[in-house]
């Protein structure tokens, strides 16, 4: 850890905000614009003393954590200062929690996703609180002139019981600013901890509640104006030409052209994908008058034809061809059926299922479909941008600025240290905020026009644009020996433009003979990360499809689980696992305890039951279901997560149950369709978003209690949930379900 | 030239009066908290009030509004502490957040109208508007709580 300096130059606002439930909580956004005090309204100048990147004290005592993880609902805001704030050793309510702008060599990595941010900045931002607490008593030994070991701390105040003097962490913020970082300090014991695994609430509820602005879509900056873009109305189009002269005389508009994204050749990294490269953009004073603006545009589309993307990366320069194709739901089926005929890559083979197929007394095959997922993010994809021919100024919603920001040095033709991105409270993320063209499109309109501009997508814009969860589709087979033991397992899994297989997770290394082979096809509609990528398909199939084997093999499902978790601990197939046995027999074992699975008690409902294990955490889901109007009801769930040390409680449940009101919408509504390249549910009264009505009454979350070092929770509880409801489906309705979204009339299954 | 009262305040607003109320409030008057997610009157994030009852002011022109009474988010309550905001907090609601004043404004009609909401009746006044996060059961609890602490 670098030295760090004491900054007396800096200067910062406050204001205090109203105080709700008791304590002093105030709270900053750290976007200077925003936070401008209105007239009568109390402003002190404080300076701040940086211990670290993430803690500033000011000598009244006020302690201010920096949050380096862009938030957009996971609460990281609240749960990675709390680590800070643990081994600091002050008083949680008495503590400021302010966003990072991007400053990696602060900050650190400053991505979030991956259900990464707990694993990634655990042992960091512990290190960044007790080292700090050690410079501050230090401080006061030095100054007292006694030795450090006398020195306590509780609670933001500095003790010297032998001799009864006594300090606030404020007093000493200064000196201890300057004191040479000591390295191995020591971290709490998990059993003394009194801030994490407590319960803390969100430290922006009160803003959320009382509409402070808080959002990319909020930002303002004086001499802002608003651009919008009018992309192709479908895959595959690109812009022939186009007739401004209407547009241009429409109220409130300064401009519209067209301009071109990435130059030919540009050599794209993995977050830059993007869907249409020429771009048509309306400049104007007010978002109303950009919108009526663009309605008067001529404009002449034409197909793109087969296209190139040149992409960079560790092993070189590479060419990939988009296919030019207007691409249609009902031939993307037809060509899927026809890919998974032909061979396939072979991902792994453990034994000789070739062999074993052949010898088996039972085959049972299954094949499952899901379609595309738009994330429609409540809040729209926009940014904020200031570029000059000096620097640049970003400002909005982004999951990883660090990903981005390579792009924009190379597009700018600007050095890092002139570009400086912030992050705004995302209204969601689920993974389509890590790709950033948005903010490249903000930074070049902005520069173009040589002015502040905020880049605005419609929800129409949003939801047609791409980076969509790709179609899946999976075939499994099981063979079974005459006494219906399971002696051969095989998936093989496709997908536009890329299927769903982990070939190292679960079942593998429980059955002797296995393979998983996995094939794809190109295609110019765009996808990227959507909560829990490919898992939030597998899991819905190999969940399913156990399911399956279980009743055919005359199993409960939760014991045939056990079962084959047992094998794969105690007589292993093959390597590389990726799973822990006794963690993932741990949540299915709590989720049948908490859940009465198989109690009569619980006869009326209909029951299904899954489990999964991705971005490091497992989960398991009990979904029971009745009827309710007619239709299958999730009425409510039991869900049992382990995903080690549990930071925030609450917060922690909140999360799970959101991901289960999230999994039963996406697995009953959820869907995109294509016609000539567009896309045909482009707002939500076509793509249907689960609401109030259809989420279930109760939700019981428990996690395993255990001092294992914390994994994520954004992604892990999601997958399985497909699983558990396709799984209740079954019992409710008699029939199996093979085709998301399950509202959907299904296919009959195969008479294998 | 359109008069009308924002959270007490009158405001004289020179616009196009076919402008949705939605974007008077957040680009020329400078309220934000009412949010934009849909256009089209399907997501209830731009749920205000206009003389009392529940709209969508992504879709009420700012002509319907003449001579009226809107309320925001910002103006629900001036301290914060409306039942229904000190719930959310109670409960630890929000995630994401970008719904909830929507939801709230939702909420504050549904209450204001039926003392003791069911179940059912909240998932009847509520099933208007999305929460892409999931915290339905959440809302739901806050707004039992609120109707509770209001009766109290």
């Amino acid at each position: 850890m670098e030295k760090t300096n004491t900054d007396y130059g800096r200067r910062s606002f406050l204001k205090a905000s109203a105080l709700v439930g008791g304590g002093m909580m105030i709270h900053f956004s750290g976007l200077a614009k925003l936070a401008l005090p209105k007239n009568g309204e109390t402003v002190v100048l404080e300076q701040w003393s940086e211990l670290n990147g993430y803690i500033k004290i000011t000598p009244d005592n006020i302690v201010k954590l920096i949050c380096p993880n862009p938030e957009f609902g996971q609460n990281v805001m609240t749960s990675l200062p709390m680590m800070v704030a643990e081994e600091l050793s002050v008083d949680w309510k008495q503590v400021i929690v302010e966003m990072g702008s991007h400053d990696s060599v602060k900050l650190g990595p400053q991505f979030t996703g991956g259900s990464n941010s707990m694993r990634m900045y655990w042992r960091p931002l512990r290190e960044a609180g007790a080292t700090a607490r050690q410079m501050l008593m230090q401080a006061a030994a030095n100054t007292w002139a006694v030795p450090l070991e006398e020195i306590t701390t509780k609670a933001g105040v500095i003790y010297h019981e032998k001799s009864g003097k006594k300090a606030n962490y404020g007093e000493f913020a200064s000196k201890a600013a300057v004191i040479t970082v000591p390295k191995g300090v020591k971290l709490k014991s998990v059993k003394d901890f009194n801030v994490v695994r407590s319960s803390q609430k969100n430290v922006e509820g009160t803003k959320i509640i009382t509409g402070k602005p808080l959002f990319g879509l909020d930002y303002k900056h004086e001499g802002m104006l608003i651009a919008m873009i009018q992309h192709p109305p479908a895959f595959g189009m690109k812009l022939k030409s186009f007739d401004a002269s209407q547009a241009l005389k429409m109220p409130g508009i300064r401009d519209v052209f067209s301009m071109k994204l990435f130059e030919d050749g540009f050599e794209q990294g993995g977050f830059d994908v993007r869907t249409f490269n020429d771009l048509l953009v309306v400049v104007g004073k007010t978002t109303w008058e950009v919108m009526n603006a663009r309605k008067k545009l001529i404009v002449e589309w034409m197909p793109a034809g087969d296209t190139k993307n040149t992409m960079g990366g560790r092993n070189g320069k590479r060419e990939v061809i988009v296919p030019g194709e207007l691409e249609d739901t009902k031939v993307q089926h037809e060509k899927m059926k026809q890919y998974a005929a032909k061979p396939a890559q072979q991902l792994r083979k453990d034994g000789d299922p070739e062999t074993a197929f052949k010898n088996a007394a039972q085959i049972i095959e299954r094949t499952y479909n899901a379609p595309f997922l738009a994330h429609n993010c409540m809040e729209p994809m926009n940014f904020f941008a200031h570029v000059t021919d000096e620097k640049a100024l970003l400002v909005g919603p982004l999951q990883a600025p660090g990903w981005t920001e390579p792009t924009l040095m190379k597009v700018l033709k600007l050095p890092a240290d002139k570009i400086e991105i912030q992050m705004t409270r995302m209204g969601g993320g689920f993974g389509r905020r890590a790709y950033g063209h948005y903010l490249i499109e903000a930074a070049l309109i902005s520069k173009k026009t040589k002015s502040p501009i905020k880049l605005i997508y419609t929800r129409e814009d949003d939801s047609t644009y791409g980076i969509y969860r790709p179609m899946y589709t999976t075939t499994y087979r099981a063979a079974l020996d005459a006494n219906k033991n399971l002696t051969a397992f095989h998936l093989k899994g496709g997908g536009i433009p890329e299927h769903a297989v982990h070939a190292n997770r679960f079942p593998a290394g429980a059955v002797d003979n296995y393979l998983a082979e996995g094939w794809q096809i190109a295609s110019n509609i765009t996808v990227g990360a959507f909560r829990a990528p490919g898992s939030n398909f597998a899991a819905a199939a190999e969940q399913s499809f156990l399911d399956e084997l279980a009743e055919a093999m005359g199993k409960d499902p939760i014991d045939f689980r056990l079962e084959l978790l047992k094998r794969a601990k105690e007589n292993p197939v093959g390597k590389n696992n990726d799973y822990n046995v006794d963690r993932y027999a741990g949540v299915l074992q709590l989720v049948k305890e908490k859940s009465g699975w198989n109690g009569p008690e619980h006869g009326k409902y209909s029951r299904g039951v899954a489990a999964y294990f991705c971005h490091a955490s497992y989960a398991a889901h009990v979904v029971d279901m009745t009827v309710k109007n007619g239709q299958p009801y999730v009425e409510r769930v039991f869900s049992a997560v382990d995903c080690g040390i549990v930071i925030n409680p609450d917060a922690a449940a909140n999360m799970v149950q959101g991901a289960v009101v999230d999994g039963i919408g996406n697995s009953l509504y959820g869907g995109l369709t294509h016609k000539d390249g567009l896309v045909e549910e482009n707002n939500f009264h076509k793509y249907r978003i689960i609401r109030m009505h259809e989420a279930p009454k109760k939700i019981e979350v428990s996690f395993v209690q255990n001092d294992i070092d914390p994994t994520g929770l954004g992604e892990p509880p999601f997958p399985p949930v497909f699983g558990a409801v396709a799984n209740a489906l079954y019992k409710a309705t008699g029939k199996r379900h093979y085709q998301q979204p399950f509202s959907l009339a299904q296919p009959d299954a195969p008479n294998v | 030239m359109i008069t009308l009262t924002i959270n007490k305040k009158i405001h004289k607003i020179e616009a196009d009066p076919n402008t949705p109320l939605l974007w008077v409030l957040r680009d020329i008057v400078g309220l934000v908290g009412t949010k934009y997610g849909c256009g089209v009157a399907q997501c209830g994030a731009c749920v205000v009030h206009l003389d009392g009852e529940a709209v969508r002011s992504c879709v009420t022109k700012l002509s319907r509004a003449q001579g009226k009474k809107v309320v925001t988010i910002e103006g629900l309550s001036e301290t914060g502490t409306h039942p229904l905001q000190k719930a959310w907090l109670d409960l630890d609601v929000s995630q994401c957040g970008y719904c909830q004043a929507g939801q709230i404004m939702s909420a504050a009609v549904l209450l204001k109208e039926n003392k003791n909401p069911t179940e059912q009746d909240i998932d009847d006044a509520m099933s208007g508007n999305i929460c892409r996060c999931g915290t339905y059961l959440r809302i739901r609890e806050a707004i039992q709580l609120a109707a509770k602490e209001q009766e109290g």
